[in-house]
């Protein structure tokens, strides 16, 4: 049974591939088959991991690889294979489960869009191929699949392809994470080069086992590093992160997928993966590309939590939101908090799913209206939306108890707490615990609460095909809390290989009430500043944020997202455009005009052979063949025909030989 | 006064001379043909005249060769008279100056 699953789990991604195919071959008209073959396939594969979960649990820490050669090169070979350990089981179960609630969703949200087919397609593709990425065994297969899933990024980003500012975004993100990615390529190189295996596990022999890793040495950190643009692309760190809120021009259930549940995930995913390259010869749990994690992710959390404080889309803050949270997660790895890390990815995936269906259940009552300055009063309208974007809410903001992100916040803050070089990220990580709180309780009480504005007016709960994955997402995440308090603390130790004790007494630790003490402070203040917001008249749609009100500039500041859009676009895309401009320049001129010189040359050659033959050979020959007929002639006009000049000449001849005969003797 | 070899020869010379100045400058054939004669006759004097003023003139080679010269003037003659009565009956003219076909 093991060995069988083993085996065979490549189904898992070659489903969903199977049914994008099919699915593309399909006609517009056949919206049903679509909808149909895109579900069934997600649902076979949900049953998969499920089978594939069970099986990892007979034994702690286990893991199962299937290896096999790709191709040989003279005598090396390419090989390639998949894994089945509990990193990998658990985002199988998550993304599997997801999607299938994305997927209903989807059913009711793009039921009036004229390209229904075309977006199942895509959604399996993609699907297909996340599953694939966290089940390879060699960097090199994952590296296919993570541009599998960067270029469904860019096809279900750029969805609605006759919105220019969507072809834009969708460029953006493709090309913003193309350039983490080389740096993952160079990483995939120089690892290639070093321990000349791609392998993960290999029974001993796979990069990342004791074996492999004594091959790359101190360039583990430097493999490590380059690895980790890659995530830093993928999963929107700074300073990659510019994509991701303008990735919000895509439908918002590809919002939910890919941006908040599972493609971003992939690069936190990647350096749970590859977490003994980073962790390689480490003191005290700190190395040098750990510690860099560790500060790219606390940068990405706060800057990221202080612009969505002054977004106005119900969307971008989402975003926002999420990219704070990858930078939390990515802080977590990097203090040595693996488990907790991977559990607030997993816990993160559905209340942020939660969060987006929600936000698109919002969007399709209100009639794709998406500033939440316009809406209000959806408590009542939206019940359903309301209660299941509360518990979303709860969750993300980390009220513990019976929401799960509460408890992996909790575990995360622990971790930080104690890490030896430095206090700093974990009083920042304070700071964004309040800062998550605020955002996210300004967004609740603009939109649900208060009065009714512009949008709310008619605004009318969804369809219940999208209320029942929000109820299912949202029961999820409250189930899923019990698997992960310390008392009994059963996924941490899954994903440890350790056996889960249960202790009640573990519930009560000082973190619990500081991390308490925080979410209070902060959605009490979010409360306080903002409760004269959802009050506002419902003539004037488009009220001051409090916060602008009181400090105009910096609100201006976080609202145009720190400016960093706009220094790149000074900067990076001025650099690349005026290396355009120089490079057309050269081949304008520099280039055109070197071949130019080489053609005109040539051109001169014939020139000079044109005229050496005209002038000098074919002259000569004219001159020469004038001059034999000149002679011939002047010859031949000797030949008159007159006897008596033949007669005259025979005689003067005679007589001259007469002479010369007289003078010789 | 006892003729000497030279008279012999100046004369045969002179013969010879205007037989040519008679090839030369006549327009009719058959006077060219005349003209040859004369230098046919003056060569045969000249043979004559060394014949008779060398040590062998007892044995008659002299005039062997002068009568063999005679004969074969005469021949060549008569080869030339045919070709001059050819001739005129293709182009009409005995003018020599009109014969230039040969021209090239």
């Amino acid at each position: 049974m093991n060995s069988w699953i083993t085996t065979n789990l490549w189904l898992l991604p070659a489903i969903p591939l199977a049914a994008s195919l099919v699915i593309l071959s399909l006609s517009n008209a056949r919206r049903k088959s679509a909808a149909a073959l895109a579900v069934i396939g997600q649902v076979v594969a949900l049953a998969l991991s499920i089978f594939a979960f069970r099986s990892t649990l007979q034994t702690l820490g286990f893991r199962s690889v299937h290896n096999f050669t790709w191709f040989t090169f003279g005598e090396n070979a390419l090989r390639i294979g998949w894994v089945l350990d509990p990193l990998a089981s658990v985002m199988l179960a998550m993304i599997a489960l997801v999607g299938l609630c994305i997927f209903v969703f989807s059913i009711g949200y793009m039921a009036e869009d004229k390209n229904f087919t075309r977006f199942f397609a895509y959604l399996s593709f993609f699907s297909g191929a996340m599953l694939g990425l966290v089940i390879a065994n060699s960097l090199l297969l994952l590296f296919v699949f993570w541009e599998l899933v960067g270029l469904a990024s860019y096809l279900l980003i750029g969805f609605w392809i006759e919105r220019p500012s969507a072809a834009a975004a969708a460029k953006k993100a493709f090309i913003t994470t193309r350039i983490g990615d080389m740096g993952f390529f160079a990483g995939i190189l120089w690892l290639y080069g070093r321990s000349g295996t791609l392998l993960f596990y290999d029974h001993g022999n796979g990069c990342l086992e004791s074996a492999g890793l004594a091959l790359l040495g101190a360039s583990a950190t430097c493999v490590a590093l380059l690895i980790f643009c890659g995530a830093v692309g993928k999963s929107g760190q700074f300073p990659l992160h510019v994509w991701l809120p303008d990735a919000m021009e895509g439908p918002t259930p590809v919002s939910a997928l890919i941006h908040a549940a599972t493609m971003v995930a992939a690069g936190v995913f990647l350096v749970a993966r590859v977490y003994p390259l980073f962790s390689f010869s480490a003191i005290n749990g700190v190395t040098p590309s750990l510690t860099v994690v560790v500060w790219i992710g606390i940068t990405t959390a706060l800057m990221a939590a202080l612009i969505a404080l002054a977004q106005a889309d119900i969307k971008r803050t989402l975003a926002y939101s999420t990219v704070s949270q990858l930078g939390l997660m990515m802080v977590s790895l990097g203090v040595g908090g693996v488990a907790a890390g991977m559990m607030h990815l997993v816990a993160h995936g559905f209340f942020k799913a939660l969060l987006f269906l929600g936000a698109g259940s919002v969007i399709h009552g209100c009639h794709h209206e998406q500033d939440i300055r316009k809406m209000g009063g959806l408590r009542r309208l939206m019940p359903v939306t309301f209660l299941t974007y509360a518990i979303g809410m709860m969750a993300l903001t980390g009220v513990p108890f019976f929401f799960s992100g509460g408890w992996t916040k909790e575990e995360i803050l622990h971790a930080t707490a104690h890490w030896p070089p430095s206090q700093v990220p974990y009083f920042l990580l304070l700071a964004g615990v309040v800062l998550t709180a605020l955002y996210m309780t300004r967004q609740i009480i603009y939109v649900f609460f208060g009065n009714r504005r512009a949008a709310s007016q008619h605004a009318h709960e969804s369809p219940r095909v999208m209320t029942t994955p929000l109820i299912v997402l949202a029961m999820c995440t409250i189930v899923f809390s019990v698997v992960l308090t310390p008392a009994w603390p059963w996924l941490h130790g899954y994903l440890m290989g350790e056996t889960p004790i249960f202790n009640m007494a573990r519930l009560i630790q000082p973190t619990l009430f500081v991390s308490l003490l925080l979410v209070s402070v902060g959605i009490a203040l979010g409360i306080w500043v903002y409760r004269k917001a959802g009050a506002q008249d419902r003539h004037r749609p488009a009220e001051t944020d409090p916060l602008e009100y009181a400090q105009p500039e910096l609100f201006r500041f976080l609202e145009n997202k720190m400016w960093i859009d706009e220094l790149y676009d000074r900067t990076v895309i001025a650099f690349a455009a005026f290396c355009a401009r120089l490079s057309d320049w050269m081949d304008r001129y520099f280039w055109e005009g070197l071949v130019r010189a080489v053609a005109g040359l040539g051109q001169l050659f014939a020139v000079f052979t044109t005229n050496v033959d005209e002038r000098g050979i074919n002259a000569g020959v004219d001159e020469t063949t004038s001059g034999t007929r000149g002679l011939g002639r002047l010859i031949s006009s000797a030949h008159s025909g007159q006897i008596q000049t033949y007669l005259g000449v025979i005689a003067i001849g005679m007589l001259a030989l007469l002479l010369l005969y007289a003078w010789l003797a | 006064m006892t003729p000497t070899l030279q008279i012999f020869l100046v004369v045969s010379a002179t013969l010879f001379c205007i037989g040519l100045l008679a090839a030369l400058s006549r327009r009719h054939a058959i006077f060219i043909l005349i003209g040859i004669e004369m230098m046919l006759a003056a060569a045969n004097l000249n043979f004559i005249a060394f014949w008779r003023f060398s040590p062998q003139s007892q044995q008659p080679i002299g005039v062997m060769i002068a009568i063999f010269s005679i004969a074969i003037a005469a021949a060549e003659a008569a080869v030339g008279l045919a070709m001059v009565i050819a001739v005129y009956r293709h182009f009409r003219t005995t003018n020599v100056d009109q014969l230039d076909q040969l021209k090239g």
